[in-house]
């Protein structure tokens, strides 16, 4: 069981501010995200987009934004639990929470905060009738051990830069790689495109190009799929493996399950003081809260975070009394023992 | 209003809108549908408009001349579910006094 003060779902900007935020007032923090990276959309969706709106950057790329929040969180040691869902929350007798990811990480903490922005990530599935069933049974919407696929025959269908990739891993792993794509172009890293176009005429990969699967087949799992071209009968294709990549999708996903009180796809809060739910020592800050006058923006996002920690404070310290104390005077001390501080000023006297 | 054109907006529901989208706001379809909470919030333009998810796509139902297709427009849609001939962006195609009349649908959510 992981233990922490504030339990953070989602490890996107906002997540990632809420560390430092806590830091200051001694409190540590734990995030989970089921993306394998923290960022959250800012590294999943648009890594190399500038973004102009986060005060004192003029122009800042959301992958940098997601480089210096690490960097500014880094000396109050946050625990990361990445690539796992979190699932369920439970209320504990002492008042505190367990969440449980889809792994079945355990987590437990006085406070969570959700901050899961649009929600997590999911696989965005072909409409193929039967997919579902074939789930574990030939089909996988990502690639977690490559070595599952030795010797095997392997269908990878999607345009993007995964599709590419993998099927070019695939190459030295599988017995025969194919790749579908709707398009003759594809939408990539220029020297993927180029290697896949070698393994294409080398016969390493064979492309079927333009097409798509249109039908799954297998008894108990999956045996072969067909695949059908622009004007053409479909085509019966033998194959142990289908792998759609297609992207992925932002889902509220079982969040939207936890008793929280939801309106436009988003957790209601009061905004009035600190952004609780309607569960107390459960917060929502960032994207994922809604509340009149709500601005989707990663500025307010922080904003949200910083008056979150003072209520957590609060639940953490029961009857303390804070002072608010600013970084400029105080410094930063971090729990890995380092001291960040502003230098002094040199007295000198004039004779 | 001369700011406005008319344009004919049916819902995932089917439900058919007649909306007045303004010229003078830089918008876009993804934002006019937004504008009048057309399709439930989170639902519609995830990505804030980047043609970066294809949670924004419609049929455009008639022949009005709109922005050419870009590259990146182009590129999501051919990795995008329940595309047809006729699909389109809405977060790629600016609202201009050219539009008056025109009437789309929005694809269904993934």
């Amino acid at each position: 069981m992981i233990e922490t003060d504030i339990l953070i779902i989602g490890a996107g900007p906002t997540g990632l501010f809420t560390v430092f935020e806590a830091g200051l007032l001694k409190m540590k923090c734990h995030l989970i995200d089921a993306l394998p990276q923290a960022g959250g959309q800012c590294s999943e969706i648009y890594p190399k987009k500038p973004i102009y709106d986060i005060p004192a950057h003029p122009e800042i790329l959301a992958g940098d934004l997601t480089e210096k929040l690490l960097e500014q969180c880094k000396q109050f040691e946050p625990g990361f639990t990445l690539g796992e869902r979190a699932e369920t929350i439970d209320k504990q007798a002492d008042g505190s929470f367990v969440v449980t990811t889809n792994k079945g990480t355990q987590h437990k903490a006085p406070v969570v905060a959700i901050a899961g922005g649009l929600g997590s990530f999911e696989p965005r599935k072909p409409k193929l009738e039967n997919i579902e069933f074939y789930e574990d049974k030939g089909v996988a919407y990502m690639i977690k051990d490559p070595e599952v696929y030795r010797n095997k025959k392997v269908v990878i269908s999607g345009g993007g830069d995964s599709a590419l990739d993998w099927s070019i891993f695939l190459s030295d792993v599988a017995s025969e790689v194919t790749l579908i794509h709707r398009r003759n172009e594809f939408r990539g890293a220029l020297d993927s495109v180029d290697k896949v176009q070698e393994l294409k005429n080398s016969g390493k990969i064979n492309m079927i190009i333009p097409a798509e699967v249109t039908a799954l087949v297998g008894d108990t799992h999956l045996e072969a799929i067909e695949v059908t071209k622009p004007r053409e009968a479909a085509v019966r294709i033998e194959t142990d493996s289908f792998i759609p990549l297609f992207g992925l999708s932002p889902k509220l996903g079982p969040i939207g399950d936890w008793g929280l009180e939801i309106e436009k796809n988003a957790i209601k809060v009061n905004n009035a003081l600190d952004y609780q739910t309607n569960i107390p020592g459960v917060f929502a800050i960032g994207d994922v809260n809604t509340y009149p006058g709500k601005l989707k923006l990663i500025l307010c996002g922080f904003h949200e975070a910083t008056l979150m920690c003072q209520a957590a404070y609060q639940i953490i310290n029961p009857g303390k009394r804070y002072v608010l104390k600013y970084t400029t005077v105080s410094g930063i001390d971090g729990f890995d023992g380092t001291r960040k501080e502003a230098p002094k000023a040199v007295v000198k006297s004039i004779n | 209003m001369e700011q406005d054109v008319q344009i004919k907006i049916t819902d995932r529901d089917g439900k058919l809108h007649e909306i007045a989208a303004p010229v003078d706001m830089a918008l876009n379809l993804m934002e006019v549908v937004r504008l009048y909470e057309l399709a439930p919030e989170g639902t519609i333009g995830i990505c804030g408009g980047m043609a970066m998810c294809a949670s924004c796509q419609c049929y455009v139902l008639t022949e009005h001349p709109l922005r050419e297709m870009q590259d990146e427009e182009e590129a999501m849609l051919s990795e995008a579910f329940n595309v047809k001939s006729n699909s389109r962006l809405g977060c790629q195609i600016q609202i201009t006094p050219e539009m008056e009349g025109l009437e789309i649908e929005l694809a269904p959510e993934d």
